[in-house]
């Protein structure tokens, strides 16, 4: 996935995105933020960006917000630690999980580097106000993620935040194969990767 | 021995108390769950018998295709193809959870924990209803633990 931020940036106000993925997924709501629940959010550059924001920053990066969610890393911590498999990466890349299996341990929460994974502390329903009935809510005692729409992506469907976004800031592709759109975007332009010197391989890209 | 007669038209009193639920329901018809079937659809996605006996290790093997293996489609014995989805396709014959699961599950007090997060066609219609969110009791409080708590 790539994401322009060059856009995002003309665009402050816009939240298309997350909206449409709250929708899709029966993501809640919820006010306290220590229970609150984030598959597709946005960070500020110093925080999603913390080695590579610094004092002297380009000044229309300064405090701008980022979007940002799961990176379904090349090279999965969350994967590693999960102790019954439940999180697990899809031979496509995406890293999956598989919400029958969670423990609610929260070693993949301790583990990613990201802060991708919320745990519901509470039952979520009682904040989802317009559910999805398509998709099954979360229920308590279990982490959750985005999915990279992974349900959507096995009908040959773009997942519903690139395809919610009015722009076309966000871009997925595969990038395994060298002649993909994503592919030559990255050829083309100067992108940047949360925390790459943690070494878990973020497949998420911005250009800034 | 002393007070024989009285002895044993107590045990006797004794033996009918104990038995009385016996020969209260005796020659009735025990009790049978009556799950709804749905009237317009004729055939499920495998026989009746088999469903019947092994409906819950279908679902665990979809559960296992869909979530880990990416095969949302399923081939039934006769080779007819159906979506994989609890929620969406079964739901769609089946109209009610009340009716239709909640029948045998409750007779033989089996409680799974999949409309926790699915989300069934009664709480489809009357979502955030109080009914949907309360906690109607301290079983369904304990069913609401993570799955590997079963």
């Amino acid at each position: 996935m790539v994401i322009d931020t060059r856009i995002c940036r003309q665009h402050p106000e816009c939240n298309k995105c997350i909206e449409a993925c709250d929708h899709e997924h029966n993501v809640p709501h919820i006010p306290d933020k220590k229970h609150e629940i984030k598959w597709i959010w946005k960070e500020e550059f110093e925080n999603a960006f913390p080695d590579t924001a610094q004092e002297y920053s380009i000044e229309h990066l300064k405090g701008t917000e980022f979007l940002v969610l799961c990176n379904h890393c090349e090279n999965p911590p969350c994967v590693r630690v999960c102790p019954t498999q439940a999180t697990f990466k899809r031979p496509d890349g995406i890293v999956m999980m598989d919400m029958h299996r969670c423990i609610g341990c929260r070693f993949c929460m301790a583990a990613c580097p990201f802060g991708a994974r919320n745990f519901n502390w509470i039952n979520p329903r009682a904040y989802i106000k317009d559910p999805n009935p398509e998709y099954p809510t979360r229920m308590r005692g279990v982490v959750e993620k985005c999915i990279f729409c992974n349900e959507r992506i096995d009908q040959g469907k773009l997942p519903v935040c690139a395809e919610a976004c009015p722009y076309g800031a966000i871009v997925v592709g595969d990038l395994a194969d060298p002649n993909s759109k994503i592919n030559q975007i990255l050829r083309e332009n100067f992108t940047i990767r949360r925390k790459t010197h943690l070494g878990t391989g973020p497949s998420v890209f911005y250009i800034v | 021995m002393y007070d024989t007669g009285k002895i044993l038209a107590f045990i006797g009193a004794f033996v009918v108390f104990v038995s009385t639920p016996f020969w209260s329901n005796f020659g009735k018809a025990a009790f049978e769950p009556h799950p709804k079937l749905p009237t317009q659809y004729k055939e499920c996605v495998e026989s009746k018998e088999f469903m019947r006996a092994d409906h819950m290790k279908l679902l665990r093997l979809w559960r296992y295709d869909v979530v880990r293996k990416e095969q949302r489609i399923y081939v039934n014995s006769k080779g007819e193809t159906y979506p994989i989805s609890l929620q969406n396709e079964c739901m769609r014959c089946h109209t009610s959870k009340k009716e239709f699961c909640d029948q045998c599950h409750n007779y033989v007090a089996a409680h799974p924990y999949c409309w926790n997060c699915h989300i069934s066609p009664e709480e489809r219609k009357g979502w955030a209803s109080k009914e949907s969110l309360k906690k109607v009791s301290t079983e369904e409080a304990s069913s609401e633990l993570p799955a590997s708590h079963h």
